[in-house]
């Protein structure tokens, strides 16, 4: 994934991770949605995992995932759809998902047939740091990744502790606070993306709270992200009924 | 699910509790960690709790020997009152607690989750006590169903946040006070109401309430001569139980008891008893039994008794029950309705519906002890806040 968004670095443009709730917006519509998001130029996609008490994400993201596990959405749903589908995307897929519904399904499971169906990594957003060994080293057989996350109140001494076990990209979580979140305090951000570039070697992503690629545009050209992370504006978009293809445009477009 | 390797990491219990958190959570919790370590054990800290304990609350609470209902049942039946603290409840031990150390790390504003609302009102009253902002976060189905609970908060001078988002009751009350606690955490201490939760909260939760048992221990040995042969609890989240039961675990030959709450007691009815129902898994913050479906959702929980209803149990609680040294049995709702007529017309003394649960299992397993025995059951809380809704299920002359 790492060479992926530098790839589109290269290219002159930040690299697009859209994320999108399984099953959303519906059971029957979700894997055409996927292949629209897919298809209108995603780098790389977070696949979400519902939870029914995910206390990472605000009020868009947590109607999602009620509506979608009243549908009766489960992560054997979601594997068993990569499975049949493996191979028809050009974008690199991430699972993110909270450790409960992941612990349930074994992880060793998990990590046997994420790899088995092209998933490249997990991004868990209850598994902090000290929390972190049984997870990788389930996944660590199948060369899978778990994503590190951090974010403005995450110590530059913090972020070296994690530092030898982020591979690919770090998730840089731009505002305490829920996904969809917006933090207008852009020196925060920019603060936390300086210490994040000081410390790892692989590219950052930014996420909570983007919406359109202007917003990186506000910041310090010396503290812009590899990647952003664009999760609650593309399923508000979605749901009115706009298409993938017309909300990843703009960020999709050589800058 | 896979059975999960024994950790030996702080802030777990055999292989359960942990700190599973977004990150943005890490900084305020080891900020609650350090004074756990550095604050609560402090002279200072710990003289000024005492005096409120005792002063504020009044600490000790007594035990009273139930004199005609040890007759009936053949057992000596000791109750400690947890119901004569102020508010009510022994939940004012741990509200104070934490909101003292709050105070003393400089923080303006608790916030706290409740379901019943007792947590809700003993952090409110806490609050006033040391003159911080409090706002609490309740299902906006228990903001309805506890109305005057909801006045006793803002009358003393609480923010009541009623929570819309899940399933409108406790759990998500606690998944929306840790999201508030994620963007408000620079002056803002999370008072945690029971024994589960992240690391430290099950740990401080416990330091907080075992004075009930380290109480009634002594209490036992000056009015008897000895040990208790049992102990008893009802267990929701556990706090009580813990409090309670902590004290007594070194000493093997007391039989150690925590009673959860069935339900309505048909088979694959709702429930709260997460180790007796329950799997293991992670939710908010620990990996705790849960009331859960195969993938990994987590379930309504169920009881008559609005403070036991909660779909999880303190990890430690896990662990005792693991290791054997507690015994984890259940009530079910019309068991506890009975027990709280019982003591209300056999001792005169109202227990809560919670405590009544504990009582309840005492009832109807008494005879499995021999003759004598002496049996100490925690009264955690009274049962003036349950009337109206007893009074739905038991028909008065």
């Amino acid at each position: 994934m790492k060479e992926t968004i530098l790839a589109a670095n290269k290219s002159g443009r930040c690299a697009v991770i859209p994320f999108i709730t399984a099953g959303f917006p519906s059971r029957d519509t979700f894997w055409e949605t996927l292949t629209q998001v897919d298809a209108a130029g995603a780098d790389i996609i977070e696949i979400g995992i519902p939870f029914s008490d995910p206390v990472a994400d605000g009020p868009v993201i947590e109607d999602i995932s009620r509506q979608v596990l009243a549908q009766g959405m489960t992560l054997d749903w979601v594997i068993d759809g990569l499975r049949a589908r493996k191979g028809t995307f050009r974008a690199q897929l991430v699972l993110m998902g909270y450790m409960n519904p992941f612990v349930q399904y074994g992880l060793e499971r998990l990590s046997a047939d994420c790899s088995a169906v092209g998933v490249s990594g997990f991004i868990v957003p209850d598994l902090p740091l000290e929390e972190t060994p049984e997870f990788r080293e389930a996944i660590a057989p199948y060369g899978l990744t778990l994503i590190t996350l951090v974010g403005p109140n995450t110590t530059t001494e913090r972020m070296k502790q994690y530092a030898p076990f982020s591979k690919e990209y770090v998730y840089v979580v731009s505002v305490l606070g829920t996904t969809g979140g917006v933090n207008k305090h852009v020196e925060t951000v920019a603060d936390t993306i300086r210490r994040a570039r000081s410390v790892f070697d692989v590219p950052l992503a930014l996420g909570f709270g983007l919406c359109v690629p202007e917003q990186l545009d506000a910041l310090p050209p010396d503290a812009r992200p590899d990647a952003a992370v664009i999760g609650t504006a593309l399923l508000r978009h979605i749901g009115n009924g706009g298409s993938p293809a017309s909300f990843l445009a703009p960020w999709v477009r050589s800058n | 699910m896979k059975k999960l390797p024994q950790l030996n990491r702080p802030g777990y219990f055999g292989e359960y509790g942990g700190r599973y958190v977004p990150e943005t959570l890490m900084p305020p919790l080891l900020e609650v960690e350090n004074a756990l370590t550095d604050i609560l054990p402090s002279a200072e800290y710990q003289s000024r709790l005492s005096e409120l304990l005792a002063e504020y609350c009044g600490r000790p609470t007594p035990i009273t020997f139930c004199d005609r209902l040890s007759n009936e049942l053949g057992i000596e039946l000791y109750l400690k009152r947890e119901d004569l603290l102020h508010t009510g409840a022994h939940k004012i031990n741990n509200a104070l607690g934490q909101a003292l150390l709050a105070q003393m790390m400089g923080k303006t504003h608790v916030i706290a989750e409740t379901g019943a609302g007792q947590h809700g009102v003993a952090t409110a009253t806490a609050a006033a006590k040391f003159g911080l902002k409090c706002t609490i976060f309740m299902g906006a189905k228990d903001v309805e169903r506890q109305a005057p609970n909801v006045q006793r908060m803002k009358l003393l001078g609480a923010q009541v946040v009623a929570v819309q988002s899940g399933s409108c009751t406790l759990k998500d009350a606690i998944n929306e006070a840790l999201r508030y606690w994620i963007s408000h955490q620079a002056d803002t201490m999370y008072v945690f109401g029971t024994a589960a939760g992240p690391h430290p909260f099950p740990t401080l939760v416990r330091e907080l309430q075992k004075v009930i048992g380290t109480e009634a221990r002594q209490q036992m040995i000056s009015r008897t001569g000895g040990l208790p042969d049992a102990v008893v609890a009802c267990v929701g989240g556990g706090s009580n139980a813990i409090g309670m039961l902590y004290p007594f675990v070194q000493d093997e030959p007391v039989k150690l008891y925590g009673v959860e709450a069935g339900g309505t007691g048909e088979p694959g009815c709702a429930n709260s008893a997460s180790i007796n129902l329950g799997t293991p898994g992670v939710l908010h913050g620990a990996r705790m039994n849960l009331l859960q479906d195969s993938h990994g959702q987590i379930q309504e929980s169920s009881s008559i008794s609005a403070g036991l209803d909660y779909p999880g149990v303190g990890p430690e609680h896990v662990y005792l029950h693991e290791i054997g040294r507690v015994r984890y049995v259940v009530a079910y709702d019309h068991e506890a309705l009975a027990a709280f007529r019982r003591l209300s017309e056999a001792e005169g003394i109202i227990p809560a519906l919670e405590s009544s649960h504990a009582l309840a299992w005492v009832f109807a397993h008494a005879k499995d002890f021999a003759a004598g025995s002496k049996v100490l059951v925690n009264l955690s809380g009274r049962g003036d806040k349950d009337l109206a809704h007893a009074l739905r299920f038991i028909k008065l002359d």
